[in-house]
């Protein structure tokens, strides 16, 4: 076993359970993320990339009976025990699966977490919500209509906003869960493309149900199957040459 | 369910689709019948009280005080008193239920504290009304000594109004979807940033909805304030605007047409009915009062 991984991980989980209501869905995983790589996380429906995911920025909080141990530490900090959520929260950009445009202007979309960190300065959130639609290959359809309510956009526009929304707080790692599950195949590839354009500023982390999807952008590759890490690897080799059978079964959608 | 045989043309009945369609036909008219056996009541009831009424309807009935023993006249005491009592008693309960509820939908977590608090107020939303009357008489008439006041009926009222101010307010919360809310924690906005930016104004008119079916409640209701503030008779001057002090006892358009049908020998027919349409109308104008406020306040939900 030789891990890809750079000497001081940005993200470093270790022995991390989770349970609803006494289920174990995650049974002690451990794994690290580098500063700027794209890791994709693949599994099938059940295994608990979503919980994964949700344990990261702490809204597993939110679910009634969730009960986390373990630890995930991001730059040296301990995520699981810090008090400031929110700022937690701002630092890692979570997308989640079906996009959502919130009720209000798309401006205001853009513009929500900036606002919620205290910017008001017209000019400055002025200057946000452009790059975010930039980076995030919308601007050019929506420029003449800020003012459009979010939920008015269609589907894939709506996905494409959600991530300026995360852009907009300036994530050090950005989240994706299965972003593609609900928009057209052109609109993914935009999206994917986006990623390969941020890739140089911040790291993410692909929870994708597309095995092809990870091969085409990611660094490393993990394999979670029924709560546990089944095998971590650089992308390519862990395709051509997967060393668990598990792995190698799903790979060739012979499980899963 | 199927014909069986292939016919030559597509869409030729088959002894199914005879029968589907006689079904068809058989539920809407049902629905119908039931819509139309609903509605004739109504305007049966409204366009009795209204001829009945007729008499006596005029701007003068309004604002003139009742004369010769409430034989005749006016109603403006008992109209002002409706006004006052129902102002007073959701001013009280308003703020409160709103509050509660977006305490107990928002930030309570899932346990059995919180539990027994929901089937409390569920439970209490149920209580009939003369059960919360003799409350309010034993905890703002004697214990609080309000006396028998303007303030003790509308405090008896609020209780009244409360629970089911909380239960609408928690439904109106909670169409507003899951995901919104998510959408906003995951970009580090606190619950409250939350509820301010996106679970208020999208539900801000099913709140409104909520509580001003509660002033046609409170208007109505008779039991809460006879025990607790109002009275048969009170010598007020027709047309003065504020003729009540809160720890005085007033007069109500409820108790009043309960007095006139029950109480006063001789009352000219008419007054007892034009009662009736007044509170019907008082009821009516502040329900379409919620309609336009609601359609101002957001045009419709944008999702």
């Amino acid at each position: 076993m030789t891990p890809v991984v750079a000497p001081s991980p940005l993200l470093e989980v270790r022995d991390l359970r989770l349970s609803y209501r006494g289920r174990e869905v995650l049974h002690g995983i451990s794994f690290e993320v580098a500063e700027r790589e794209i890791l994709a996380v693949i599994g099938p429906a059940q295994s608990g990339k979503t919980s994964l995911l949700r344990c990261l920025n702490r809204t597993v909080e939110m679910i009634p009976g969730a009960a986390v141990s373990g630890s995930i530490r991001f730059r040296g900090e301990e995520i699981l025990r810090t008090r400031r959520v929110h700022e937690l929260r701002r630092r890692i950009g979570m997308v989640a699966p079906l996009p959502v445009g919130l009720p209000m202007s798309v401006y205001d979309n853009v513009a929500f977490a900036p606002r919620c960190a205290g910017v008001y300065d017209r000019a400055a959130l002025d200057a946000i919500v452009e790059r975010c639609l930039r980076q995030a290959a919308l601007w050019d359809e929506v420029r003449d209509r800020l003012d459009l309510p979010g939920t008015r956009l269609s589907g894939g526009q709506q996905q494409r906003l959600t991530i300026a929304r995360a852009l907009s707080h300036e994530p050090d790692i950005l989240c994706l869960d299965e972003f593609s599950i609900a928009i057209d195949p052109v609109t993914t590839m935009r999206i994917e493309e986006v990623l390969r354009k941020l890739r140089s500023t911040m790291t993410i982390i692909l929870v994708t149900n597309l095995n092809q999807q990870a091969r085409r952008l990611a660094d490393r590759t993990m394999f979670l199957w029924k709560g546990d890490i089944v095998e971590t690897g650089e992308t390519t080799a862990m395709f051509e040459s997967p060393r668990d059978p598990r792995t190698a079964d799903f790979l060739s959608g012979r499980v899963g | 369910m199927s014909g069986g045989t292939a016919s030559p043309q597509p869409f030729a009945p088959t002894a199914g689709l005879l029968a589907r369609r006689r079904r068809e036909r058989l539920a809407r008219g049902v629905f119908l019948a039931m819509t139309v056996l609903m509605i004739l009541p109504l305007a049966g009831i409204l366009g009795y009280l209204v001829v009945r009424a007729w008499p006596s309807l005029s701007w003068s009935f309004l604002v003139e005080a009742p004369a010769r023993g409430m034989r005749e006249g006016g109603i403006w005491p008992a109209l002002v008193g409706t006004i006052d009592l129902v102002v007073i008693s959701l001013a009280v309960a308003a703020p409160i239920g709103v509050l509660a509820a977006i305490y107990l939908n928002e930030y309570a977590r899932d346990n059995w504290v919180h539990r027994v608090v929901n089937l409390a107020v569920i439970t209490l939303a149920g209580v009939p009304s003369i059960v919360h009357a003799l409350f309010g008489l034993g905890a703002f008439v004697y214990a609080a000594r309000l006396g028998y006041s303007i303030l003790s009926a509308s405090l008896t009222l609020a209780l009244m109004t409360l629970p089911v101010i909380i239960a609408s307010t928690r439904e109106a919360l909670a169409s507003v979807p899951r995901s919104f809310r998510e959408a906003c924690w995951n970009v580090g906005a606190t619950r409250w940033q939350t509820i301010r930016a996106v679970v208020l104004p999208n539900s801000i008119g099913g709140i409104l909805t909520g509580i001003i079916l509660q002033v046609s409640r409170a208007a109505g209701e008779t039991a809460p304030i006879m025990f607790t503030g109002a009275v048969f008779y009170k010598a007020v001057r027709g047309g003065t605007l504020l003729p009540y002090r809160l720890d005085e006892q007033c007069m109500a358009l409820s108790m009043h047409l309960y007095t006139l049908a029950t109480q006063v020998p001789n009352v000219r027919p008419s007054i007892p009915y034009a009662t009736a349409v007044v509170l019907l109308a008082v009821v009516l104008l502040v329900n379409a009062a919620a309609i336009t406020l609601r359609l101002r306040v957001r045009t419709r939900p944008k999702w």
